[in-house]
């Protein structure tokens, strides 16, 4: 490994993120020694074909791009950068003196401050969500993926292809990157748009050994809209989970509560690129993932196994079925005869209570608010007509119109944010607005596991964008936006989640009782303290 | 028989609750009920420390029916929640019952403190020249105006007449005898005196779950006049106060607050009787001067999740 001095230093300046003077020739072969210990302790743990590939890589980018070189110097494990980045430069080295190199070194530094002031928010966010001490750890195998992804910035697109590679067991292409389609509104470019007419799957090569059949079902269900609505979507991931374990045995010399952790990683990764993950999936995954980690290593596999398949079973029924339950003896309280109610979409939750409401004889009436182009409130419709309950079906334009007969309004919620704001279908937001004006009393009902750490205050930041052709229709035979890509000016956009400030909602029922909008981070501190 | 003498003891903890308030009018009423309480608990006998907790909830729910107020109700609650708030794995049932007697004493003597505390804290938010508005007869109101006084502090005070029962004209003279200047309006000039006052303090029967309070018909009104003039709206509670409800709006809240206990008892048609009290919204109260702190009305909701959960 002849490298100069020069590359060597580099290299470590742009890892550390550090903009350093010169340094000494003992300090800088000192840095060297230490950088060439890590690196062979590195490379004794990865195979060597799987170096010679990313050395491969890494040096046909190396003399391409300087710029978009440092940015992925900064986030991967550095020694394999560095290495790669060693063998092109290697060549030219003694054909360049000393003050060259230094100048060149200067040079690049320069760009690289240009390029990280640059993508403040983007690249580094994605760098960020990884902690720093990877080259110290022993090399994961697998990474998860950061959720704010940053898709108009082609430097973290690639290091977010280059991270899915490094998932690989054995070099297939298993979580495949899914293209964007369609042109996106500016706004929201900064999102995934994929089209449901081309699913994750046509990528991907079986030897289905590699991911597991059934949350490649489970993929595909979400990507084709199957499953959809949050609680309907943690139960699925859960049971699909079940299914791995089940499946699951220990590869020889491995830990289970440490291989399997890893083995879920690429299903994680998979799932994810074909639906965004919801908050309450997140809080699932973490969950199992805690109780993975917490198996005794002298368990057996068998026990280990029941052990979790149990420990799954109790969560959904905890979590999703019991606190429906205790949700629904709450909020049946506030509904007294008499009332009309107003819904919205298909909460899986509000339609529990109010079935809840209607057998113990509560006498009311329910307002159906729809809205296109999913148009969930017929399922909803659907099931509380079959109950029995008298409903009235209405879309949003005639929101302002019937909100005077209300006197109270049911909100189901997707996830409660740390500030109080509470993210639901698009849409939510506005009901909850006019019923504010109105005077009308807004209910969010929503179980704890919900409830998640992050903080927003727009819809803008981190939403998901769905198939735009679904707002496409036929009336009376014409389909006016069949061609709409071929129209530079014109792009569509298909929300799927909005949130809504504390101020517009006055009172969140949660299993553990009714809560204002500002409590929410009091339980989330709670629920640490507890665990 | 069991039946009887628990019949016996409880028709007992009635008069002494209404002989505690008849000595002593100055006691807050959820403070002689947890006297009380305390007194019911050293007297009863029951066998098994369940028998024991549902003794208790009936001799709380007997003394909701001679004083409805919502104060007897959450302090009653809260006793309740203090005295088993701890091991309670005594073989021995005396040994547990002398925990919890011990507990119940502890809890009384801190709330009865608590009247001085919010006095102390709140005395300094009123300014020398102050004009202060206030609502009925309160009686932490009076000694927030009390020690506000004793600081020889200059201020004027309105206070509103509060029918049906003319609870005003009372507060208006007590605070005479404190040589405080003062001022009795109809609860109608509500509106016309708004412009004139700096601040407005009431006191509370309640605290509920969202950062409201229900206090006496009236404050409502005043409060929603307050935001409209852009005057800060205080409130002053003791913690026992705070109780486990949400009223979404004024329908939500209760009949068994809503009127006393006897009318409660003896008319049938509640829509003829007249509300004794009402819910202020929180987006309406400034700040709420308690025991555990100066609060903002969001507040209120943590703390109550710490008290019970």
């Amino acid at each position: 490994m002849a490298d100069s001095d020069g590359r060597q230093v580099d290299s470590i300046n742009h890892s550390t993120g550090k903009i350093c003077k010169e340094l000494t020739k003992e300090e800088k072969q000192r840095l060297r020694k230490e950088k060439k210990q890590h690196k062979k302790n590195k490379k004794d743990d990865r195979g060597p074909p799987e170096k010679e590939k990313e050395k491969e890589k890494a040096s046909v980018l190396a003399p391409s791009k300087p710029a978009t070189q440092s940015p992925a110097h900064k986030a991967a494990p550095v020694p394999v950068n560095a290495s790669a980045s060693e063998s092109p430069v290697a060549a030219e080295k003694p054909a360049k003196s000393k003050a060259e190199q230094r100048a060149e070194r200067r040079a690049r530094q320069d760009t690289e401050r240009a390029s990280k002031q640059g993508k403040k928010e983007g690249g580094q966010q994605s760098a960020s969500s990884k902690p720093k001490a990877t080259p110290n750890e022993l090399q994961p195998v697998v990474k998860r993926l950061p959720e704010h992804i940053q898709v108009d910035d082609p430097a973290a697109l690639k290091k977010l292809a280059k991270k899915l590679e490094r998932q690989q067991v054995r070099q297939i292409n298993i979580v495949p990157l899914r293209s964007d389609y369609g042109y996106k509104v500016s706004l929201f470019s900064h999102l995934h748009q994929y089209s449901r007419k081309n699913p994750p799957t046509q990528q991907i090569s079986i030897p289905a050994t590699v991911i597991h059949p059934s949350i490649v079902r489970l993929g595909l269900q979400y990507s084709q809209g199957i499953i959809a609505g949050s609680n309907a979507r943690s139960v699925a991931l859960l049971h699909a989970f079940k299914q791995v374990i089940q499946d699951y045995s220990t590869p020889p010399n491995e830990e289970l509560s440490r291989d399997l952790v890893n083995k879920l990683s690429p299903y994680i990764s998979f799932l994810s690129q074909c639906r965004p993950l919801s908050a309450s999936m997140g809080n699932a995954i973490k969950h199992i993932k805690k109780e993975i980690s917490n198996i005794p290593s002298q368990c057996k596999e068998e026990e280990a196994k029941r052990r979790l398949q149990e420990c799954i079973d109790s969560y959904i029924n905890e979590k999703i079925i019991l606190a429906s339950e205790a949700i629904s003896k709450y909020a049946i309280e506030k509904i007294s005869d008499g009332d009309v109610i107003l819904v919205y979409g298909c909460s899986s939750l509000v339609n529990h209570i109010l079935c809840e409401a209607f057998e113990k004889q509560r006498k009311f009436r329910v307002i159906v608010v729809d809205s296109r182009p999913r148009l969930e409130g017929r399922e909803a419709l659907r099931r509380l007509v079959k109950k029995g309950i008298r409903c009235t079906y209405v879309l949003i334009s005639a929101l302002s119109y019937i909100l005077p007969e209300v006197s109270k309004v049911f909100l189901g919620a997707h996830a409660l944010l740390a500030n109080g704001y509470v993210m639901s279908r698009v849409g939510t937001s506005q009901i909850a607005l006019v019923a504010k004006a109105y005077n009308v009393p807004v209910l969010v009902c929503c179980e704890t596991y919900k409830f998640c750490e992050r903080v927003q205050t727009d819809s803008f930041v981190s939403n998901e964008l769905d198939d735009p052709d679904d707002l496409i229709v036929t009336r009376n035979g014409k389909t006016h936006l069949e061609n709409w890509q071929t129209v530079k000016s014109l792009g569509l956009l298909n929300l799927v989640y909005d949130v809504t400030p504390p101020d517009f909602v006055d009172l969140v029922i949660t299993d553990l009782g009714m809560i204002p909008c500002t409590s929410v981070p009091v339980v989330l501190r709670v629920k640490n303290v507890d665990q | 028989s069991d039946e009887e003498t628990l019949i016996y003891i409880l028709d007992e903890l009635v008069e002494y609750f209404r002989a505690q308030i008849r000595e002593d009018p100055d006691v807050a009423s959820a403070v002689a009920a947890i006297r009380s309480l305390l007194e019911f608990l050293k007297r009863e006998q029951s066998e098994t420390i369940l028998g024991l907790r549902e003794n208790m909830t009936k001799a709380i729910h007997r003394l909701e029916e001679t004083d409805s107020s919502v104060a007897v109700s959450s302090g009653g609650e809260l006793f309740l929640r203090f005295i088993s708030l701890t091991s309670l794995e005594h073989p021995d049932l005396s040994q547990c019952k002398n925990v919890m007697i011990e507990r119940g004493e502890l809890f009384l003597k801190k709330i009865s403190l608590s009247r001085g505390k919010v006095g102390k804290l709140c005395h300094t938010f009123i300014k020398d020249g102050a004009k202060i508005l206030t609502h009925s007869s309160s009686r932490v109101v009076l000694k927030v105006l009390e020690n506000a006084a004793a600081d020889n502090k200059r201020f004027t005070v309105y206070v509103t007449e509060s029918q049906p029962d003319s609870a005003g004209k009372l507060m208006a003279q007590k605070l005479c005898n404190l040589n405080i200047p003062v001022t009795v309006v109809l609860d109608a000039a509500v509106g016309y005196i708004m412009e004139k006052v700096d601040l407005v303090i009431v006191g509370a029967e309640g605290v509920v779950e969202s950062g409201g309070v229900i206090n006496k018909i009236g404050t409502y009104q005043m409060a929603v006049c307050s935001k409209a003039h852009n005057k800060p709206f205080y409130v002053v509670a003791e913690s026992f106060k705070f109780v486990r409800l949400y009223p979404l709006n004024q329908q939500d809240v209760p009949d068994r607050f809503k009127y006393k206990a006897d009318i409660l008892k003896t008319v049938k048609d509640l829509n003829q009787e007249h509300p004794m009290i009402d819910y202020t919204p929180p987006s309406l109260i400034t700040l709420l001067f308690t025991d555990l702190g100066v609060l903002t009305p969001s507040a209120v909701s943590d703390e109550l999740i710490k008290l019970y959960l």
